[in-house]
């Protein structure tokens, strides 16, 4: 789409305190093209569950926000381990998180099932010993 | 409805951050975990918990919490307060626990 508004950024995987900074400047990017609270605070959630899960079960990786005529596109992909199970992964309380993390409030299993459930449309593409993708939309 | 700056007047809440004193609070979340709180938490709730790492400040962000209120006397290290301050993210204390500030919060309501 000619008009669609790109977004991209790299997520640290080293940097645990900063981790979430690419949702906090996406949200602040959508609230100055004038989008509805309700959606950027749905896209944002989102996009902030997966850029969390990029630094905890990934190592890092690359967040990329289009925004075209009908929604939101978040695209997260990761070259970290991959998911073997994603049907388990999705289930809420399904976590391999780490003490360390879970001591920060992490390692509930709710991450993936809140960017299935604050979006309309979720792929995850993963193989393991490659990376994961993980596509989402939110509709105006 | 009741706003942060009342909140801080009645005493029992001291002011961390506050960039919005006169921000209405619409209802009260409670939890620790935080993806349950981005899940369930709703836009212009009080969020109550223990939880004091940088993090809070992005997911109170995020889910566009009226402001956080740390329980039991949680401190935060200077780096989340001015973080805090700089996203203009609210952060009150309170040397209750989780329940009582929540009653707390509830009687000020009337
Ligand atoms: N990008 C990823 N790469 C590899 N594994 C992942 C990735 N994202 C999620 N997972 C796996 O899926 C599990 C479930 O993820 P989910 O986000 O639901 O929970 P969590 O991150 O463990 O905890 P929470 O999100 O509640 O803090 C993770 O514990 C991890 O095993
Ligand atoms: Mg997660």
């Amino acid at each position: 789409m000619s008009d669609s508004l790109n977004f991209s950024y790299l997520v640290d995987g080293e940097n645990f305190a900063s981790a979430g900074q690419a949702s906090v400047q996406v949200k602040k990017e959508l609230r100055q093209l004038g989008i509805a609270p309700e959606t950027i605070r749905r896209v944002s959630i989102a996009m902030y569950e997966g850029e969390i899960n990029m630094v905890i079960h990934a190592g890092g990786g690359v967040a990329q926000v289009n925004v075209d005529d009908l929604g939101i596109e978040i695209i997260l992909k990761d070259e970290g381990p991959g998911i073997a199970n994603i049907e388990q992964a999705m289930q809420e309380g399904f976590s391999t998180a780490p003490d360390n993390v879970r001591s920060l409030g992490f390692g509930a299993g709710m991450g993936l099932p809140n960017m299935k459930r604050y979006t309309d449309d979720i792929q995850i593409d993963s193989t393991v010993g490659v990376g994961t993708t993980i596509t989402m939309r939110v509709n105006f | 409805m009741m706003k942060i700056n009342e909140i801080i007047a009645s005493g029992k809440f001291s002011a961390v951050s506050v960039s919005e004193p006169e921000r209405e609070i619409g209802g009260i979340y409670i939890g620790d975990l935080l993806s349950w709180v981005m899940g369930r938490a709703q836009a212009d709730n009080a969020w109550i918990t223990i939880m004091s790492n940088i993090n809070i400040v992005a997911v109170a962000s995020l889910v566009d919490a009226a402001c956080i209120i740390l329980a039991e006397g949680v401190e935060l290290d200077a780096a989340v307060v001015e973080t805090a301050k700089a996203k203009e993210v609210n952060i009150l204390s309170t040397p209750l626990p989780a329940y009582e500030a929540a009653m707390e919060l509830s009687n000020l309501r009337k």
